[in-house]
């Protein structure tokens, strides 16, 4: 026995599978906090990660458990935390350093009802726009959201591929709603899925830390060979040395943005449902796209022309898709469990193409599909 | 600039990357140079030494030394520092930095890898200042004297005492001097880089600039004879009469040695085996 998991079929919540899927995609440190409603990852991992011979912390607070994935990422080992809301709050400013620093981390976290201490045990997903700009400055962000248990497990495995692939933290946004649902997850064979391993510096002579390749991704030198790496928060030039100027900083900058937003496109994950013919298209994500994909068979039955598109990546924005289908439908719903965080972006995106409308709560329970049906039927 | 070539650290030294930042008359070249020459005497691969560093005046040794180093974020050098040790076990993982930094806002990350000896070497400069910001009143800043957020005098914060903090904490090896003894402090860092556990040095520094200049002390050379005037060397000294109160004697030395306290790496590699070999008896997760 070697502690992986075995294919085969399994009954889980969201949180075992986002641990099951950290194990697969080879995630062999875990550092964490207990916050409500993502303990179970932790837990899981606790157990799991020494089966595997993997490491497992309990931090003083989700500052230092951010902190020390970073060190454990630049030491060789793919990485990650689990936390909510409040947590994720107190992470921002690393989440920050490793952009900068460029270093693979994955960032789970399952979203409550917030602000401040909230809804602890109830379904929120007020953290998207969080996710896209809770660390101060300019930068792209990745960020997936999970809207079935499989999705859970496969999602996680796709952060940690993304987080290698770009250099850079992959925010998994799962909510309450999903991570305590229990449903079937099919384990794949491991021959069948890919497992992407960040690229690494082969010659320690005139290494440079962070020059780019043709890909815009540096790669990266493991600790302790000589590669005399030099690597800082601050602003910094291919050396990796502090540069504090205009020029410096734009150059640096437009990189990390443009190694994302240039392959977008490597990154952007969505379903359409029903959308060939549809005139009303509702827009959805995370545990609540469920009850959008029974509203619009509900309102189909009535012959009305709906589709549905599940965002399974948030960040970076699938703009163009949005764009496209605005001048085809007539009309957006977005629903979601806050107050049109998505929402405005389906606005911006379709650019006074196609009329948006939100359905949606401030957290603490479900959207029932039945308020997404009425939305439709109210805006046809 | 010219630069001095044949110096016995310079191999340890980033030399495109001067002048550094540094104030005349600060204490951190002191440090710099100890460090070194501690590493120099002891033979030890440069390759295995990682230095890492939170923000502040000192933070920035890590980007002047040739070892890989990892300038981090304000506080939180000694939990990156813990992630990346506990990743690679085999490499001499030191963190330096100063009072604020690792006390203030990174004073809880201090006192729980104390508590779980997590295996690092951690030189705590202490200016009693924060000196890169401007000279405001800080978790060491004694009683009773003048910074730029204390301008009537700090009469309202009591100090950490920094040596009896780490010891209660649990680390394994804690030791103060100041820049003045050079030696000491390069023969202490020897001793701890050859120690396994949370190891601690506090070096009382000087800053001129910022704090020595708001406390009648605006020559680097008082500030350096202000310390060899009021450091005592005690053997043994007892933790908890290492306060440092100004104007007053203050006790400099080992205070604190155990060998063979398990490290928490030893005990996480302990727990994957236990996982491991319980994995195989039941032969199902």
């Amino acid at each position: 026995m070697t502690g992986e998991i075995k294919p085969g079929i399994y009954f889980w919540s969201g949180n075992d599978a986002i641990a099951e899927g950290a194990i697969f995609a080879g995630c062999r440190f875990f550092a964490g906090y207990p916050i409500t409603p993502s303990n179970e990852v932790s837990e899981r991992l606790s157990w799991r990660l020494p089966q595997v011979g993997g490491i497992f912390v309990q931090m003083e607070d989700e500052i230092a458990s951010i902190a020390a994935i970073i060190g454990a990422s630049w030491g060789g080992l793919k990485a990650m935390t689990a936390t909510s809301g409040p947590g994720f709050s107190l992470m921002q400013e690393n989440i920050g350093l490793a952009v900068m620093m460029e270093v693979p981390i994955v960032v789970a976290n399952i979203q409550r009802g917030g602000p401040s201490t909230g809804l602890p045990t109830m379904i929120g997903m007020g953290d998207v726009q969080q996710a896209r700009w809770g660390t101060h400055g300019p930068h792209e962000i990745i960020a997936l959201s999970p809207s079935t248990i499989q999705e859970a497990f496969d999602l996680t495995i796709r952060a940690f591929n993304l987080a290698e692939k770009f250099r850079t933290p992959v925010i998994l946004l799962a909510d309450e709603g999903l991570s305590h649902l229990y449903e079937r997850v099919v384990v794949p064979d491991p021959r069948d899925v890919i497992i992407v391993n960040r690229k690494m510096a082969k010659d320690p002579r005139n290494y440079l830390p962070y020059k780019a390749d043709d890909d815009l991704v540096p790669p990266m030198a493991p600790v302790g060979e000589g590669f005399r790496i030099q690597t800082t928060g601050l602003t910094h030039d291919e050396r990796g040395y502090p540069a504090i100027n205009a020029e410096a900083q734009n150059r640096l900058i437009k990189r990390l943005i443009d190694k994302i937003r240039k392959r977008k496109h490597e990154i952007i994950d969505y379903e359409m449902y029903k959308c060939e013919d549809a005139e009303i298209v509702v827009v959805s994500y995370g545990s609540v796209a469920r009850s959008a994909k029974s509203a619009v068979d509900m309102a189909r039955e009535e012959k009305i022309k709906v589709g549905l598109l599940k965002l399974k990546t948030i960040w970076p924005f699938p703009d163009e898709v949005i764009f496209e289908m605005a001048k085809k439908v007539k009309k957006f719903i977005v629903a979601e469990v806050n107050e049109g965080q998505i929402t405005r972006e389906v606005e911006r995106a379709s650019r006074g193409q196609a009329d948006v409308f939100w359905v949606g709560n401030y957290g603490g329970r479900w959207i029932y599909p039945e308020e997404i049906l009425d939305k439709i039927l109210e805006v046809r | 600039m010219a630069i001095v070539s044949g110096h016995p650290t310079e191999k340890y030294v980033r030399i495109d990357r001067l002048p550094h930042i540094w104030c005349p008359g600060c204490g951190m070249g002191i440090i710099f140079n100890a460090f070194a020459r501690a590493i120099d005497e002891l033979g030890i691969d440069p390759k295995k030494i990682v230095v890492v560093s939170g923000i502040g005046c000192s933070g920035r040794a890590s980007g002047y030394w040739a070892y890989d180093g990892f300038h981090t974020t304000h506080g939180r050098p000694i939990p990156f520092a813990m992630g990346l040790k506990l990743a690679r076990p085999d490499l001499h993982v030191v963190v330096i930095s100063g009072d604020g930094d690792l006390l203030a806002i990174g004073g809880n990350h201090f006192i729980h890898a104390a508590r779980r000896n997590v295996d690092i070497l951690v030189i705590l400069v202490n200016n009693f200042n924060y000196g890169m910001t401007g000279g405001q009143v800080g978790p060491t800043t004694p009683e009773g004297t003048r910074t730029t957020t204390t301008p009537y005098g700090n009469y309202l914060e009591s100090p950490f005492n920094v040596v009896w903090l780490a010891a209660a904490s649990g680390a394994v090896y804690v030791a103060r001097w100041t820049v003045y003894h050079v030696r000491n402090l390069t023969e202490s860092i020897k001793t701890a880089m050859q120690m396994r556990g949370f190891r601690v040095i506090e070096v009382v520094s000087t800053c001129p600039t910022d704090f020595g200049r708001r406390n009648r002390l605006p020559d680097p050379l008082d500030n350096l004879r202000y310390l060899k005037e009021h450091a005592v060397y005690k053997k043994n000294p007892d933790p908890r009469e290492a306060d440092i109160i100004w104007g007053k004697k203050f006790v400099i030395g080992e205070f604190v040695k155990i060998e063979g306290k398990e490290t928490f790496g030893d005990r996480i590699r302990r727990i994957i085996q236990i996982a491991q070999s319980r994995l195989r008896k039941s032969g199902s997760h």
